[in-house]
């Protein structure tokens, strides 16, 4: 275990923020985390970016072009926040490095030029883009696939903390990641700050599960939440992201950036630390078994919870990685019928696209308005009836690996101006290329991860 | 359920609990978190996996587990096989399944009458 922990009570607690949940979040809730991490002395500033149809589509724009692959987003996120972090001792640690964490760097130096702010230093973590010719080759062996090597868009290990941490305590003022398991961005800088062994496990389970509450940005600060009348979130127009007080036995506290919206609760805090959890005693990352069953969540005061209780076990012996891969078009079409009988010629809308191209591929019917999310593909829950509806949009939707075949979908909704029912209006259609996922688990050793400090390139 | 004290009604789920779904592949995670102590008793007593399964059964769930949590005063269901096979293959609008928690807030719980009329408060505050 650590050699250096003599005086765990004297230790600072360390403060990480988190400004984004997703690539696609608000750009602005950086400037007030980064505030009250100033007034708390320094930390950390988390920017969580990267969904695996995030990292597909950053591969696609790096083989456009070299320099990019990396969140589009980057400039808006860091440039506002690029001088205090630097000026108070905030680490930026990120997996905005995407498909390209290299150009993400190169992307930051220019914008501290660009400022007047000294050089960072910057470390990128390299190694989980897995696209070398013989590492697909392994792998698809190992997914049991046959798809042709030149459909796959992107392949990914998700790798933890160690690289993260042992570059922030080499002095990095930026760690740059790609693939990268959410929680790690936390985790990470806690090992670098606590001085926490790699084995650990109780204390890989806490900063796990700190980076866990933090990693969906506002999901635990009142964003996704709300229900008007039962569940209300003040000031959601300026709701604040999240920051984690992490303490060196491994408890922690979670509130939220000053002077902003939102809603820290043991509610919130329930809804968090359960999202996307399948067994609550294996909560599995590269880094750590994480087990909350024991833990709990108590109110500490206004906007601020502590949890407690967090129980860790050995990591996986292997690595996850996903591989994405084209897999034809798809295809969405929408028309709207409003008044008496809308729902009625909305379903006859629809029953004639079935009629006209059912045989050519599957088709999903929706009648947005009276049935649409809840029911599944097979369309079985609208099968046991309908409520009635006086403004509903029919949606077609459908893939194929055959362009002309998916855009049949858009015409024959197109043509319902016309061909169909009376009363259509507000055709919009889309056509996507679509990417599918393989998932499966790796040895470690098959992943070849590192870090390194890295230097402006100036053209 | 003759006598007057074991007199119940039915009510949705949500007049117990909040929750929010969350999604791996092709299994949806909804966590049921209990307003308090009492409604997470009975939906410990009521909201089974052979309940869940049935209520969600036009997705045709491969398997149900819950998970419980009683010191989060929680449930963690996990419906595998119910999202038509994830975010990246479905072709629902929602490939998330996002929504799903709340088809679950409408599952019917018969709740004892004089806690019903307790459960009447539609504001949950923190002050209990």
């Amino acid at each position: 275990m650590s050699t250096q922990q003599t005086s765990n009570t004297a230790q600072r607690p360390l403060y990480v923020g988190c400004a984004t949940g997703f690539s696609g979040d608000r750009t602005d809730g950086a400037g007030p985390v980064v505030d009250t991490l100033i007034a708390l002395g320094g930390g950390v500033l988390n920017f969580e970016t990267l969904a695996e149809r995030t990292l597909a589509l950053a591969q696609i724009e790096k083989r456009k072009d070299p320099k990019m692959g990396y969140e589009p987003l980057l400039a808006d996120l860091v440039g506002p926040v690029l001088k205090r972090c630097l000026d108070h001792n905030i680490q930026i640690v990120s997996n905005f490095g995407a498909a390209n964490p290299q150009a993400a760097a190169q992307r930051i130096f220019a914008l501290a030029r660009e400022q007047n702010l000294r050089t960072p230093r910057i470390a990128v973590v390299y190694g989980d883009d897995l696209t070398e010719p013989e590492q697909l080759k392994f792998l698809l062996k190992k997914l049991g696939t046959d798809i042709d090597p030149k459909r796959v868009v992107s392949a990914n290990a998700y790798i933890g903390a160690y690289e993260i941490a042992q570059a922030l305590k080499e002095g990095a003022d930026i760690v740059v990641t790609g693939r990268v398991s959410d929680p790690s961005l936390t985790l990470g800088p806690a090992i670098a700050h606590f001085g926490w062994a790699m084995d650990d496990w109780h204390k890989m389970g806490c900063g796990t599960m700190a980076g866990h509450m933090l990693e969906c940005g506002t999901q635990v600060s009142g964003g996704y939440y709300s229900v008007p009348g039962q569940k209300s979130v003040p000031g959601m127009d300026r709701i604040g992201f999240p920051i984690a007080e992490l303490r060196a036995d491994g408890t922690f506290s979670v509130f939220k950036a000053d002077h902003t919206g939102g809603l820290v609760d043991d509610r919130t805090g329930r809804e968090q630390i359960l999202y996307e959890v399948h067994d609550p005693a294996r909560y599995l990352t590269p880094d750590v078994t994480a087990d909350i069953t024991e833990a709990s969540i108590t109110q500490e005061g206004p906007d601020r919870i502590c949890v407690e209780g967090i129980q860790g076990h050995p990591r996986p012996a292997e690595l996850k990685v996903n591989v994405c891969y084209d897999n034809g078009y798809l295809a969405e079409a929408e028309i709207s019928y409003a008044g008496f009988r809308a729902r009625e010629r909305a379903a006859l809308a629809g029953e004639t696209v079935r009629k006209r191209i059912g045989h050519l591929l599957p088709l999903r019917v929706d009648l947005i308005g009276a049935i649409s999310i809840f029911g599944d593909d097979a369309g079985e829950l609208m099968g046991q009836g309908l409520p009635e509806s006086r403004d509903v949009r029919l949606r077609v939707a459908g893939v194929h690996t055959d362009k002309g075949i998916a855009e049949k979908i858009l015409r024959e909704v197109t043509s319902l101006y016309c061909c169909g029912p009376a009363g259509g209006g507000g055709v919009r259609t889309s056509l996507r290329p679509r990417l599918d996922t393989l998932s499966c688990t790796i040895p470690r050793e098959s992943v070849p991860c590192g870090y390194r400090f890295v230097e402006e390139q100036r053209a | 359920m003759t006598s007057k004290t074991q007199q119940t009604v039915q009510l949705p789920l949500y007049q117990l609990a909040h929750g929010r779904a969350g999604d791996k592949g092709n299994t949806s995670n909804i966590s049921v978190i209990a307003w308090d102590q009492a409604c997470f008793e009975i939906l410990v007593a009521q909201a089974t996996e052979t309940k869940v399964a049935e209520w969600f059964g036009y997705r045709h769930p491969t398997k149900v587990t819950r998970y419980i949590l009683p010191k989060l005063l929680a449930m963690n269901f996990v419906l595998e096989g119910i999202l038509d096979g994830g975010v990246n293959d479905a072709l629902n609008l929602d490939t998330h399944g996002k929504g799903l928690s709340f088809w679950m807030m409408d599952l019917p719980i018969e709740v004892p009458q004089e806690q019903a009329q307790k459960l009447s408060v539609k504001e949950y505050s923190q002050q209990s």
